[in-house]
């Protein structure tokens, strides 16, 4: 509506790409979603996200729903979740997925991981106390395995169960019978995922790709 | 000290007799080879022979006579011809597991050079050893048994285990490699040895354009035997090593079209724009093609295996079958025979796995392994006797320079290669990745079988281009074999992680997985994990139903995951522990107790419940099952058709039902678990664990009552004589307990099905004290005598 809009615009797109790292390009197309999600509003809620058709079969629909909004992942150092987001928020977690650049150094690759590895932690722990339960774990399976049927809910204990006991061994070692594992806290959560290289496995193309080949809609 | 000299001494006069004892035998089989191989010499020989012993006997009248004259019955005679083929053959396999065999007693060898250098090696004694012999050294490395008796087992093998995870990852970079690189190496390498050809004072100049590119074709290819001996020994890491290797598989297709497209045309002169439009076309129809005939035998393998539940033993022989079906199927249509094979081999395994038994897919493994394996040392044998065999013509500028410009393309066309492709990856392929790819396009038996296929007469250059064949396959496996392990240590270059899949790893995978799915579903974008969710899903609805046998179908891949871990570690513990003795196995660092969070506060007066350290348990498990199986085993009668059904395996799939049905009861248990425990003995007695077995059943009783479908657990005891049982009861016996072991035994059941779930504290003994009533109690359970009599004693133990 006018040249001062699309310059306004133009001026926060630069803003955000400095801040959260994306091209100006991905940040414009970016925006595009966020629009037709929101339909045309400046903020998100959680029954826009929920209403798109191609989550229903995801399993982990709830959760990834609940990321977006949970106040951890906004960069805001305080537990809970807020009700709507704006575009920079939606930018912020969008960013948790971006893949890592060429040559980076290590600390800059460490630095990542552990962004990343913290998005997936926030994600296990609903309750925000800094560490991973038993039940969390548990519930975080169930989940995973909810398309499953019968079968699965009863094995999914059992596998949260020997995955537990896994962290307990290598990050614990030997504990007397009487000694009790809290949870997974973010270290030990980093220590055994050291082999899994999240900072190759996390990311979505299209934050990288030439926003030509992006198919948008429904 | 002088003991251990004397052992040492002793190693190695073994080591130094038993390599004596092969070289004699390779004398001898040589010498015997020699002279059998060559036929119309051997035929000779053996009427010679025949002759000759008889005449040696003093048998007369051998010679045939118009009046049947009675001669001496022929106690013993020798014919060789008889038996001739299938002799030769075994020998030459035996000669090569031997050689095998022997290079792995010199360890010093084996960790310098790659065993294709010393393969071949042998293969250039045996070779040398024949022709000093006089004999003519046999033609063995035949194009016809090569492509269809020797390459088939190698890349089944391949194809069968190829990880589909990274290899699908990496497609892109694959095919790119595999086709243009192959088109460029090609050219590049034909066309500047025409170019080179063409300079006066080489003498060469009668090799024409054609015959040039057809040479570039067939030399330009990497070749997957070669590179699977060569890399398998350098452990790169996966993404190196899926990418030469898969490289190598998928540029058949490539060799194919050229080489055909070039030796039809090489007798007209020239190719024509619409040969070269009518090549591009066949090459889509060769590897698409290949591709779907291997997928067909691939689905028609799998649905096969899903009806051999009955008839196990040859279930293994389907997927070599149909495998080689689909080979010899691409073949005849002129396809690629090599991607025909991997489909196959990719396509079925995913669902043969599900339906095949456990001992099957061992079978399936090995024998690909030990057929490959096989087949290799023999192809690199063959190679060696062949080199011997000639005819060569060498020609110092033409090998020289294929040689040269092999590198050089080869380094050029993965450079330039990579530089398009890293705009398009994640993860970008460095420079020292560049230089293993580079560094790791070995040429191997592939090339030279295609080139021994060149008819002579429409190529005269036809020795020279062998020559220059073998010379540009001895380099690249010779000095490129040898020196890529020195140089990946010198580079270092990132090596295979060895580390174990573990359960958290397998999760997050699959969580990964999901979370990435449903952000490029928020983003709209139709990326690469929502194709492949869509695939998956694809797969479990329509295609598993039809091809996976029971119910097994629904199984996620996380839990098939963990029941194979869980097996694992079974086997692991049977195979370790050894025999039915006391858990004494050094119990896991942290058992569950320890992140189980605490339930309900004790009540006073209450003991702590002793809990199974997760050793012990499996240990239980583990006696428990020996003792099944001892049961069972003793009531199957011998049949030669039917593997003695391992109840161990068997048992496994009724095992997870019953561990699934339990769970569900367990949960109703847990709602009327809190009555108190009456442990009477030191939580850690032996006493005490099988107390609290034997009492389980109890809790178990009241719920069997309300529902149905709980599978009556039949455990046929072959005697209440039994060992076990005894011993078992000679604990009981001190606390004047008598009783057959079925309760426990039955208890015991319900206990392993059980597996890591903590025990209700339940054991119906609501209300008794400590101390007195115990043991009426503990006796009262052991003389259970079953699931049948519970209605009887449901009324004691409940409120």
């Amino acid at each position: 509506m006018g040249a001062s809009q699309s310059a306004r615009t133009e001026h926060e797109f630069q803003d955000l790409a400095d801040r959260t790292g994306f091209s100006l390009e991905q940040i414009g197309n970016l925006n595009k979603r966020f629009r037709q999600l929101s339909k045309n509003e400046e903020t998100l809620s959680r029954q826009d996200l929920a209403s798109i058709s191609a989550l229903d079969n995801n399993p982990l629909r709830a959760q990834i729903i609940n990321a977006f909004f949970d106040k951890r992942n906004l960069r805001q150092n305080e537990a809970g979740t807020v009700q709507v987001i704006g575009f920079e928020e939606f930018l912020m977690v969008m960013s948790h997925f971006r893949p890592a650049a060429m040559h980076i150094t290590e600390e800059e690759r460490e630095k990542l991981r552990r962004e990343k590895l913290r998005f997936l932690f926030n994600m296990h722990d609903t309750d925000s106390d800094g560490t991973i339960t038993l039940e969390e774990y548990r519930r975080a399976v169930e989940e995973l395995l909810s398309k499953a049927g019968t079968i699965g809910q009863e094995t999914a204990k059992a596998i949260a169960d020997a995955a537990m006991l896994e962290v307990a061994s290598t990050t614990r070692g030997k504990m007397e019978p009487d000694e009790f594992y809290e949870g997974i806290t973010f270290e030990n959560f980093l220590q055994i995922l050291k082999t899994f290289d999240i900072e190759t496995r996390m990311h979505v193309r299209f934050l990288n790709m030439d926003t030509a080949t992006m198919r948008c809609g429904k | 000290m002088s003991v251990r000299v004397a052992l040492h001494s002793r190693s190695f006069l073994e080591r130094g007799l038993l390599l004596l004892v092969i070289l004699i035998f390779l004398e001898g089989t040589v010498l015997t080879l020699g002279a059998a191989s060559s036929p119309d010499i051997s035929a000779q020989d053996n009427t010679g022979g025949h002759d000759h012993l008889d005449d040696h006997r003093g048998i007369a009248g051998s010679h045939v006579h118009p009046n049947y004259t009675k001669k001496a019955f022929p106690v013993l005679s020798l014919d060789y011809h008889h038996i001739q083929v299938p002799f030769e053959i075994s020998l030459w396999v035996l000669l090569a597991s031997l050689m095998k065999l022997g290079f792995h007693l010199i360890p010093q060898l084996s960790s310098i050079v790659p065993e294709s250098c010393l393969l071949i090696v042998v293969g250039l004694l045996v070779g040398g050893l024949i022709k000093l012999a006089g004999e003519e050294v046999p033609p063995v490395l035949d194009s016809n048994l090569f492509f269809l008796c020797l390459l088939p087992p190698i890349i089944l093998d391949a194809g069968y285990f190829l990880p589909i995870r990274p290899f699908m990852e990496n497609i892109g970079t694959i095919l790119m490699f595999a086709v243009v690189g192959t088109l460029w190496n090609a050219f590049f390498v034909g066309g500047l040895l025409y170019a080179v050809c063409q300079i006066e004072g080489t003498y060469l100049s009668q090799v024409e354009l054609l015959p040039c590119l057809l040479f570039g074709s067939i030399i330009s290819a990497v070749d997957p035997v070669a590179v699977l001996a060569v890399f398998e020994e350098i452990h790169i890491n996966e993404l190196l090593h899926i990418l030469v290797f898969g490289e190598s598989l998928l540029n058949d297709a490539v060799t194919v079209v050229l080489y055909h497209l070039f030796e039809e045309y090489s007798g007209a002169g020239e190719v024509t724009p619409m040969d070269v439009v009518l090549g591009v076309i066949c090459f889509l129809i060769v590897s698409l093609g290949g591709i779907a005939v291997g997928a067909i035998y691939g689905i028609l393998a799998a649905f096969t295996s899903r009806f051999t539940s009955h008839t196990r033993v040859i279930e293994p022989l389907f997927v070599f079958v149909y495998s080689y079906m689909a080979y010899l199927s691409a073949e005849m249509f002129h396809l690629s025979g090599i991607m025909a094979l991997i489909a196959c081999g990719a396509v079925m395994r995913p669902y043969v796995e599900a339906n095949i038994s456990h001992k099957s897919h061992t079978t399936v493994k090995y024998f690909l392994k030990m057929w490959s394996s096989v087949s290799e040392t023999l192809i690199f044998i063959f190679l060696g006797v062949a080199t011997v065999a000639g005819p060569h013509a060498w020609n110092w500028t033409f090998v020289s320079v294929t040689v040269i410009l092999c590198l050089v393309s080869r380094v050029i066309g993965v450079v330039g290669l990579t530089f398009i492709i890293n705009k398009f990856r994640i993860v970008k392929l460095t420079t020292k990745d560049q230089f293993i790819v580079a560094y790791g396009g070995l040429r191997g038996a592939i090339a030279f079988s295609l080139g021994y296929l060149l008819d002579k007469n429409l190529f005269p250059m036809r020795t020279m281009f062998l020559t220059a064949i073998i010379t540009e396959i001895f380099f690249t496996v010779f000095v490129q074999g040898m020196t890529i392990k020195p140089l990946v240590d010198l580079l270092a270059v990132k090596k295979k992680q060895e580390a174990k899949r573990s359960i958290n790893e397998e999760i997050h995978t699959q969580f990964l997985d999901h979370l990435l799915t449903g952000i490029e579903d928020i983003c709209g974008h139709y990326g690469h994990h929502h194709w492949k969710d869509k695939l998956n899903r694809f797969n479990k609805k329509y295609i598993k139903k039809c091809l996976i046998a029971g119910e097994r179908y629904k199984e996620p891949q996380l839990i098939a995951f963990y029941h194979k871990m869980e097996f694992k570690q079974a086997i692991e513990l049977v195979e370790s522990g050894g025999g039915v003795k006391l858990p004494s196995a050094v119990p896991s660092q942290v058992s569950m107790q320890n992140i189980q969070p605490k339930k309900l506060p004790p009540p006073v007066a209450e003991r702590a419940l002793p809990q199974f350290t997760k050793g012990r348990e499996e240990e239980i498990r583990k006696i428990l099952r020996s003792n099944l199986q001892k049961t069972r085993q003793r009531l199957r009668s011998y049949n030669r058709h039917t593997l003695v059904a391992d109840p161990f395996e068997d048992g496994w799939n009724d095992f997870i039902l019953k561990k699934q049905r339990l769970i569900e009861l367990e949960k109703k248990v847990r709602l009327m678990s809190n009555y108190l425990t009456v442990p009477g003995a030191t939580p850690d007695s032996p006493t005490m664990c099988r107390a609290r077995l034997a009492s389980d059943p109890n809790a178990f009783y009241n719920i069997k009552a309300s529902s149905d479908g709980v599978p009556t657990i039949q455990v046929d005891l072959a005697s209440p004589q039994s060992p076990d049982s005894v011993n078992m009861l000679n604990e009981f016996s001190k606390r004047g307990a008598t009783g057959q072991g079925l309760g426990q035994r039955e208890g015991a059941d319900r206990d392993e099905d059980q597996g890591l779930m903590m025990k209700p504290a339940g054991k119906g003994e609501k209300g008794e004290e400590e101390g007195g009533n115990k043991n009426p109690g503990l006796m009262r359970c052991l003389s259970d005598p079953g699931p049948s009599n519970e209605d009887e004693e449901d009324e004691p133990f409940l409120p």
